[in-house]
Parts: C-alpha cells; structure tokens; sequence
C-alpha cells in the first residue's frame, strides 16, 4: 500500500471558546489534487494552516509521511510542504527572482549562497511559474496576479511533495487561472505532486480537483469525486446556492449557477 | 550583469568607502588634543608607546577608549535597529523599541539618587541601568503573552509603547523631585555620553560582538519574516523562536551600550535606512554594513561632538548623531524611498 504523503486524524482546533475544527480526517494520495470547498468562514484557511504547522491542533494530528508534525522541525516540514497563502501584499522591494530564491531557504545553510542546482531549481520554478521575464522587477510594484505567480514560483522552488494552496485563483485573471491550475494539475500527474486547493470558487475547483471535501461548520459534510459531492442538494444546504453540476459540451466538469437559494 | 550582482557590488564598494571614513575618522578623533591638534606623527607615535607622557594621555587614555567604545556602539545600535525594523516590519522601530531605553533610564536614575552605598556609581550606574534595561523587555514580553494566544509583532510594539511611557513617567517625577546636581546628571545621561575606561570597552566589546555576530546568521530568515510571519512559516521559518531569541540577544547588546554610554538615538532608526535606501532591503547586505556604516556614523559624530568644544563644549554625543543624521535621512527618503518600498 502506498504511504499517504499527508493524513489528518479527528483534527481539531479553535481559536479560544470558538471551535473552528471539529474532527477532520482525511488522506491525501500521492499525484492526488484535493479540494476543500466551503463557504467563508467554514475553517478552510484554518485547516489548511493546520497542514504545515502554521497552526497547531488542539486534538488529533497530522501525518506527513507517517511522521507527526508535532514532533517535527518546521524547517524539515518546508522541505516537503510548501504554501501558497492567501493574502500576498509584499511591501518591501525584493525583486521576483530574490523572491523565488527563498524557497530554497529550507535547504541552505546559513551564510551558504545558492548551488548550482538552487540557480536551476529557482530558474525552472519561474520558468513553470511563467515569471522569468520578470526576474529582476520589484515585488512591491506588480499587480496581484503576478505576485501570486511569484509565490506560486517560490512555492515550486521548494520542490515539495504536498502543495498547498489557499484560494489560488483569487488574484488572478481569468486566463492565469486556468494557466496555474493547468500546470499545477500537470505537475501533480507528470511528478507525483499532491495538491491541497482551498477555495470557494466552485467551477474551478470541480474541474481540476480529483477529489472534493464539503467543509460546513468545521466539519467534513461530504467527501468524495466531484460528481459525488457536487450534487445540487449538497451546494444548497453547504453554499446556499441554486447550482448544478455537469459536464460542457467539451467534457469537462464545471458547475452551473443559477442563483442563490431563496428560502 | 544581473540585478543582486549589482548590488552586492555596489554594497562592496560601499562598504571599502564606509571603511575608509572610519579610519580617517578615528584619526581625526585620535588628534584631538582639546586646544589644539595633534599631527598624525605625534598619534602614531603615541599608539606605538614612543610618544611623550602628554600625548600618549591624550591618545591612549583619553581619546582611544571613547573611539573603541563609540565602534562598538555605534555597530551595536545599528545592526540592531535593522533587525528591529525586520522583526517588526515596522520603519519605525528602532533598538529601543520595547521600551528598553525608559528602562535603562530608570535604572540609571535610581542608582544616580539612591546608589547603594558601597558601591561606587561608576559600578551601580550600568548595572543598574542594564538590569532594568532587561527587565523592562522581559515586561513587556509578559505584558503581550497575556490573553493567551501567539504573540503577535503589533502587541509587541504596543505593550513596548505602553511600558515605556509608564516608565518614562516614573524616571520624569524621579528627575522633578532629584536635587539640581543629580537631576544635571540623570539629564545628561539621557543624551548619551561616549566614554569609559578599558574595562568598560571590554564588556561592551563582547557582548556586542557576540550579539552582532549571532544577528548576522538570522539575515535570510529575517528577508522570509519581512515578508510576514505567515510566508517566513511556509518557508520553515520557527518565527516564534527566531524573533524570541533576537529580542534577547539585541536586548542584551542594548543594555550593555545603554548602561554605559546612555541612549544615543538616530544610529539604530537611521543608518539601516540609509543603506536599504542604497541598497533595497536584502538583510544579507543591510545588517553586515550597517555594523560598518553605524561605527563609521559615530566616529565622526564624536569627531564633530569635540571639534565644536571651542563654542560650546564637547556636546553629548546623542545631540550630533540627530543633528547631522536628520537632514541627511530626509533627503535620501526624498530622492530614494521607492527603492525600500517603505
């Protein structure tokens, strides 16, 4: 049997008196995209920073390749475990390449400079990332969209095995949105890179991901394929919305919306 | 060649300049003999133990301590103020930010009117000094812990703020209520004073340059935590430890300048803005030359602090660094501020 790369069991966290979490488990495939859907305020953002130890469960755990993070060093979770976060303002002037640079850091050595292989891992990052033609600009003065390819580029540089990304396509236009997504799902096909997508966007998550997770109220209330779990009955008690789910005339899945439930 | 080519180039040449002033300061420091000027002849002699007993007075004991004094200091402050302003991605932070200042001043103060009485001042001053220095940032740490939760950069800022002002109070009604010549004191202590014997140059010594030195190996986790706390953890970063640990350690290179020199302020804001301004906001350049550039900025602060003596005395230290660095600050924000992004 195949080790899961990522494994939560009766994960639960709150922040002070609120419960945020309440018993999530779930497994991770290797090569699998997995979305967590669900309305704002649900714990997605709260789970998915409970995956790389940003956040740290008040019961239960979570396994990367069979090691607790507890008990691991936050450095050596970097090495398999990168972030793309949600909010990406940047003040300060460090130009894209020193940016992407960093996602090396998990394997350097203090006051060690950057390999041979860091130059071409970060070269191939904003290569895949579509951010080479920008190396040299400053961070602090690009649109959202390319800061989130930015991040994405960093995120990439640390050549992780488990990808997790919050709201990926929030900042970006709708032509790079299929463009991550589409490398992402490549990635994940082509190098056995598992992705965790966090998201409301309910047409992009029901066509890239290979398996969905209804997050209501900190709890899992489906999981399943996207024709499992996307059934209109599920989106209107989950986003209490008027939706159905199907396949365009090209095959692909994607969600139809008709309007917010009135009830 | 490629953008960080050009500028660690740049901050090379920076550097070789930044340490070329500091030599011709220290120098000109070194000659200084009160009425008159000493000849470079006449210092070198002195340095190398030929010099006759008036200026080997004037070279070894009075002027070389204060200069080794003022580079530790100066580098100390410096660097500190930059990892401040990267800890707290705040601009305006600076070494004393956690109320570290107030603390020493209050320290400073108490030994100034109490004393202990056998225990000379010169002892009780900076012990004192150091110890409420680092109290203080232990009060304030608690005072953010409380609620429970992570501590958060801006609830460090503000219970900084907070204890500070409180402390501030108790060191102003300490000054209203001293007698005149005590009062004298602990004012002129607050402007800060360069100075000290052989024994005092050692303790700072050290602590500073194991203090720098431990700061100079956080500049890439430093770069990931200007980013914010939650990219420098996607990056491995154990931001709660990184930035515990440097609180400490600049607390410790703090009290140890404030306790024996008094709070020069200027050097720690100013001259880590200076050179992002130069040079962007890589940590990797900013911090190791700010140790030059903040040694280099006092020396010839203290140079002008004694060349003015004529008019109005030699003036305190903390005076000159604001007066000269000011100016030369707001130009460069003018001219250069889009290179930082602050």
């Amino acid at each position: 049997m195949v080790t899961s790369p990522l494994e939560t069991r009766s994960l639960e966290y709150s922040y002070g008196e609120k419960d945020v979490l309440d018993g999530v488990s779930f497994e991770l495939r290797p090569g699998e995209v997995l979305g967590i859907l669900g309305p704002n305020g649900c714990g997605k953002t709260t789970l998915l920073r409970n995956l790389n130890k940003n956040l740290r469960p008040k019961v239960g755990c979570v396994l990367l390749d069979d090691a607790d993070l507890e008990g691991m060093q936050k450095k050596d979770i970097a090495k398999k475990v990168a972030t793309v976060p949600q909010t990406n303002e940047i003040g300060f002037a460090f130009t894209v390449r020193e940016i992407v640079e960093m996602g090396r850091m998990p394997f350097q050595e203090a006051f060690r400079g950057n390999s041979s292989e860091d130059e071409r891992i970060v070269d191939e990052a904003m290569e895949q990332a579509g951010v080479s033609c920008m190396a040299d600009r400053y961070i602090n003065t690009m649109s959202g969209g390319e800061r989130q390819r930015t991040i994405i580029a960093r995120a990439l540089a640390q050549t992780p095995k488990v990808l997790l990304m919050d709201e990926p396509t929030l900042h970006l236009d709708i032509s790079m949105q299929f463009e991550i997504l589409d490398l992402v799902h490549r990635l994940s096909r082509e190098s056995g890179l598992s992705v965790v997508i966090v998201s409301h966007d309910l047409p992009m998550v029901a066509r890239y991901c290979d398996t969905i997770i209804l997050l209501h109220d900190g709890r899992i209330f489906a999981s399943g394929s996207p024709d499992e779990v996307l059934t209109t009955e599920n989106m209107r008690t989950v986003f209490n919305v008027d939706a159905r789910y199907e396949r365009d005339e090209r095959g692909n899945p994607t969600i139809r919306l008709y309007g917010a439930c009135r009830d | 060649m490629s953008m960080s080519g050009r500028k660690w180039t740049l901050a090379l040449l920076c550097a070789i300049a930044l340490i070329a002033l500091l030599f011709i300061f220290v120098l000109l420091d070194l000659s200084w003999a009160g009425n008159r000027t000493l000849s470079l002849g006449e210092v070198w002699a002195a340095l190398t133990g030929n010099g006759s007993w008036g200026t080997d007075q004037i070279v070894n004991v009075r002027n070389l301590p204060r200069i080794a004094m003022g580079i530790f200091v100066g580098a100390g402050l410096a660097v500190t103020g930059g990892v401040m302003q990267a800890v707290f991605r705040n601009p305006l932070a600076d070494p004393y930010i956690l109320g570290l200042s107030s603390g020493a001043s209050l320290g400073s103060a108490v030994a100034i009117l109490f004393g202990i009485s056998f225990v000379p001042l010169s002892v009780s001053q900076p012990l004192l000094a150091f110890v409420f220095c680092l109290m203080t940032m232990f009060l304030v740490y608690t005072v953010s812990r409380m609620g429970g939760g992570n501590v958060r950069t801006e609830t460090l800022v503000l219970a900084g703020v907070a204890v500070a002002a409180l402390i501030s109070a108790v060191v102003s009604f300490l000054t209203y209520i001293a007698p005149s010549d005590e009062m004298q004191d602990i004012v002129f202590w607050s402007m800060g004073n360069l100075g000290g014997d052989w024994t005092e140059v050692t303790i700072v010594g050290c602590i500073v340059t194991a203090g720098v030195a431990i700061m100079l190996t956080q500049c890439r986790k430093l770069n990931a935590m200007m980013l914010g706390d939650a990219h420098a953890m996607d990056l491995g970063v154990d931001v709660a430890r990184v930035r515990l640990m440097l609180l400490v350690v600049s607390s410790l290179v703090v009290a140890a300048s404030v306790a024996f020199v008094g709070t020069i302020g200027f050097i720690g804001l100013v001259i880590p803005h200076i050179f992002r301004l130069i040079l962007g906001p890589d940590n990797r350049l900013i911090l190791p030359i700010s140790t030059v550039g903040g040694a280099a900025f006092i020396i010839m602060c203290d140079y002008v602090a004694h060349a003015v003596a004529p008019l109005y005395g030699v003036l305190p230290i903390g005076v000159v660094t604001s007066l000269i660095g000011a100016p030369f600050f707001v130009y460069l924000l003018v001219s250069r501020r889009k290179v930082v992004g602050w």
